[in-house]
């Protein structure tokens, strides 16, 4: 196998492993200063107790995230030189300064405050700890700025010239928001946002299921469940205008997502096909008619390019129609669940325990629904670019790694056995602290709340 | 001597800031890689503490590397191709060697009881394979890339010596931030590590300017072997200085932390001395910091950042170094 697919793979892999992390701890570390704060304001004894312990279990959670996002962090920042030495040379100097700022503003920021967040509590004071639990919350925030500023400004390049082969920046603002930014940013936190909600849903639901729950989890379940059903219509919306908005600037990445080869006016939606590349055209098509035009141009008899217009250039279709496909029924899926859930547990006067069995089920099967999305959506993002590594300017075939093949096979193949066994420990790692929680940490803390208040006002202030 | 323009000062300005960045990142990710290693000789009990001594620190520490190689990546993108195309394997296993310490240093205390032994030598093989490719990273970053019998010798050497310096570091981090019996054993590590550490440093410091030739130059000229020669005479002192401490009875009590501090102020020096080797290279005989660097315009973006974020990073590191100074207590989330 050549060189160059070797290092796509391996790149794949990398940021595949690594978009698992970010995804969830973008939003946890907001759900954890939500935690925190109700917490801190709860005025029954007993309220305050579940939302500390829900705080705790999650800042667990949320440790072992992130940890796995720096070590997945460290080695993607890497593979930029190792597998793409000739992306730096060209485009350095726009994306250096953006990857600069990262590490910056964002990466020592995180990792500056955790060890404060997550062992400092006996030995700073309340105020400071919620500060640092703030800090780190914003600079996963504003790694996620960063790293989408440069993703984005590859979809859509702007601000910059060109001298001698060599890309210069002429004007940062554009550069930093370009077109497809602001759209991509809000995009991924929402996502974040449904994958974070859907594991608190899913983990909460798997305690009851197990009989492991307390009414900790049940706090947690209504906290997820309230924010998917706000983060999933919000998703919606804000897919379609990503969407409108890469019809302007990459039209050749939304033909091969709707499987259109032939400019069409009136273009229809296929719900099912396999499209080929070689006979360019769709096998087994289920479509329905004008659908795609009028959710794209918001007009049934709107003109959507064909990928015939874009010869050789043209990203390849099957993975684009399919990973687009799971990614947006997944989201239906998570609407329906969250809608559904919310009003059945409603119903029950927020009775965690009347949630029918089927429900859980559901629920605990949708622990890891938003990671399907969210990596189903950088296939699209990413391989929809293809062939180019800067859209329309720079080919990734030019940029490839200079290593032997060989070397990147090698080192492929250790990074999926540890990347596969690493995702293995942390699903199964999970499960057990869920199903431990209670017992580990928190077995005589309602003993001690009955009996002896002090004891309580220790845990409560984290004294 | 001619002055430089503004321009022409800041690729030097960036390859400053990334050695300071890689001297920051071997001290202190080199502090807990050496304290990782040095598990394999203690028991349970006192691997809690170790790991917790570090605990809070770990994933600032290793940031530094990131910053280190993202400035390598921005600031000098062509050297940046070709160190780490030169470098590729042993950067995967390094890397690899991070995953699996950062990956069970959380696990250990999360997964089933019965898992933390697994855990602990992931934890222990990690830093092992990542502090031994460092070494052969230095090894070989430092001859140049060299082709010949004599460069694998020497960058297995320098694989071997590293993790003994990490090994002698960590040693000396424990030295100051444990008592009772854990103290007393890792005055003992501290005590077998010095005498392969020092071994190391003489190994490398003559055979350096053997394998190069613009080294031996730098340093074996008059006059300036003069005055470079303060570099080795200290290090020299300051090495004898830390086995004596080791081996006095106030290094249990007022001097704990002496060991540690005289050992940072080692590698300061041979960073001093190795930079002093080097320059104006970013790859010894074969790439100057100018033909490598980026456009001056993307290193005032940057700089102009480096200049407003790097002290609020030092102040926080330092906040957060003060919020767990004293003795190591057990870690819990809480």
């Amino acid at each position: 196998m050549d060189a160059l697919f070797l290092a796509r793979m391996q790149f794949a892999a990398n940021i595949t492993f690594h978009i698992l992390f970010p995804s969830i701890s973008i939003a946890l570390g907001w759900m954890l200063l939500f935690f925190r704060f109700k917490h801190l304001r709860a005025a029954d004894p007993q309220q305050k107790i579940d939302w500390l312990r829900a705080y705790r279990h999650w800042t667990k959670v949320f440790a072992l995230t992130f940890a796995l996002g720096v070590v997945s962090g460290v080695t993607m920042s890497f593979q930029f030189g190792t597998n793409w030495p000739g992306y730096m040379e060209r485009v350095g100097n726009i994306a250096g300064p953006l990857l600069g700022y990262e590490v910056l503003t964002a990466f020592f920021l995180e990792a500056g405050f955790l060890g404060v967040m997550l062992f400092g509590h006996r030995r700073v004071g309340e105020m400071v700890h919620l500060g640092a639990t703030i800090l780190v919350a914003f600079g996963t925030l504003m790694s996620a700025f960063w790293i989408l500023a440069l993703n984005s400004w590859m979809q859509t390049p702007a601000g910059y010239e060109i001298v001698n082969g060599q890309f210069h920046a002429r004007s940062w603002l554009e550069i930093i928001f370009n077109p497809s930014f602001p759209y991509r940013l809000v995009h991924m936190v929402l996502a974040s946002a449904l994958t974070c909600a859907f594991l608190l849903i899913g983990v909460s639901a798997w305690q009851l299921m197990k009989g492991v729950a307390t009414a900790s989890a049940s706090r947690v379940l209504r906290t997820g469940l309230v924010l998917a059903a706000l983060a999933a219509p919000a998703q919606m919306v804000a897919g379609d205008f990503h969407g409108l908005n890469t019809l302007k600037h990459q039209p050749q990445k939304i033909a091969a997502v709707e499987g259109i080869w032939e400019t069409t006016r009136g273009a229809p939606l296929l719900l099912f096909a396999i499209p080929d590349d070689a006979a360019r055209t769709n096998h087994f098509e289920l479509a329905v008619p004008k659908l795609a035009s009028l959710i794209l141009l918001h007009d049934p008899d709107g003109e959507l390019k064909g990928l015939n217009e874009f010869p050789s250039a043209h990203p390849p279709v099957l993975p684009l129609f399919w990973s687009f496909r799971i990614m947006v029924g997944t989201g239906i899926l998570m609407l329906l669940v969250s809608w559904i859930g919310l009003w059945r547990h409603w119903r029950d006067g927020w009775d965690f325990a009347k949630m029918p069995r089927p429900m859980l089920r559901i629920f605990a099967g949708m622990t890891f629904s938003g990671w399907v999305a969210t990596i189903a959506g950088w296939y699209v993002t990413e391989i929809g670019r293809q062939p180019f590594i800067v859209s329309g300017l720079v080919r990734t075939a030019d940029v490839a790694s200079r290593v032997p093949s060989s070397s990147i096979a090698v080192t492929f193949a250790i990074y999926v056995v540890v990347y596969l066994a690493l995702l293995v420990a942390y699903v199964g790692v999970l499960k057990y602290m869920a199903e431990t929680a209670d017992k580990e940490s928190y077995g005589n803390v309602s003993a001690s709340l009955a009996g002896e208040p002090q004891d309580y006002r220790r845990e409560g202030e984290f004294a | 001597m001619t002055s430089m323009s503004f321009d022409e000062v800041l690729p030097l300005i960036f390859i400053g800031l990334m050695g300071v960045s890689l001297l920051v990142y071997v001290v202190s990710d080199g502090y807990d890689l050496g304290v990782g290693m040095l598990m394999h000789r203690a028991t349970p009990e006192e691997r809690d503490t170790m790991v917790a001594s570090i605990g809070p620190f770990w994933d600032a520490n290793e940031t530094w590397l990131v910053l280190g190689v993202g400035l390598l990546l921005i600031a000098f993108p062509k050297a940046h191709g070709l160190v780490l195309s030169e470098l590729y394997l042993p950067t995967t296993l390094m890397l690899v060697g991070l995953i699996l310490r950062g990956a069970a240093f959380d696990f250990r205390v999360k997964a089933k009881a019965s898992r933390k032994e697994m855990w602990d030598r992931l934890f222990i093989a990690g830093s092992m394979l990542a502090s031994v490719c460092q070494g052969w990273m230095l090894g070989r970053y430092v001859s140049g890339f060299g082709e010949g019998w004599n460069y694998p010798i020497f960058a297995g050497a320098i694989a071997i010596a590293l993790p003994m310096a990490y090994a002698l570091l960590g040693a000396t981090w424990l030295v100051m931030k444990t008592d009772g019996a854990l103290q007393g054993k890792a005055i003992e590590w501290s005590k077998i590590a010095w005498p392969p550490m020092v071994f190391g440093l003489i190994l490398i410091s003559m055979a350096t300017p053997w394998i190069s030739e613009t080294v031996r130059e730098r340093w074996f000229t008059l006059p300036a072997i003069i005055a470079v020669a303060s570099i080795p005479v200290t290090a020299g002192i300051a090495l004898l200085t830390v086995r004596v401490v080791l081996g006095s009875s106030a290094v249990r009590g007022a001097l704990c932390w002496l060991p540690f501090a005289l050992l940072v102020l080692v590698f300061l020096l041979s960073f001093l001395g190795l930079s002093y080797s080097i320059y104006p290279f970013v790859v010894i005989d074969r790439l100057t910091v100018w033909e490598a660097a980026s456009s001056p315009d993307s290193l005032k973006i940057i700089l102009i950042g480096v200049c407003v974020t790097l002290p609020v990073i030092v102040a926080y590191t330092g906040f957060s170094y003060r919020v767990f100074r004293g003795k190591t207590i057990e870690l819990d989330y809480a």
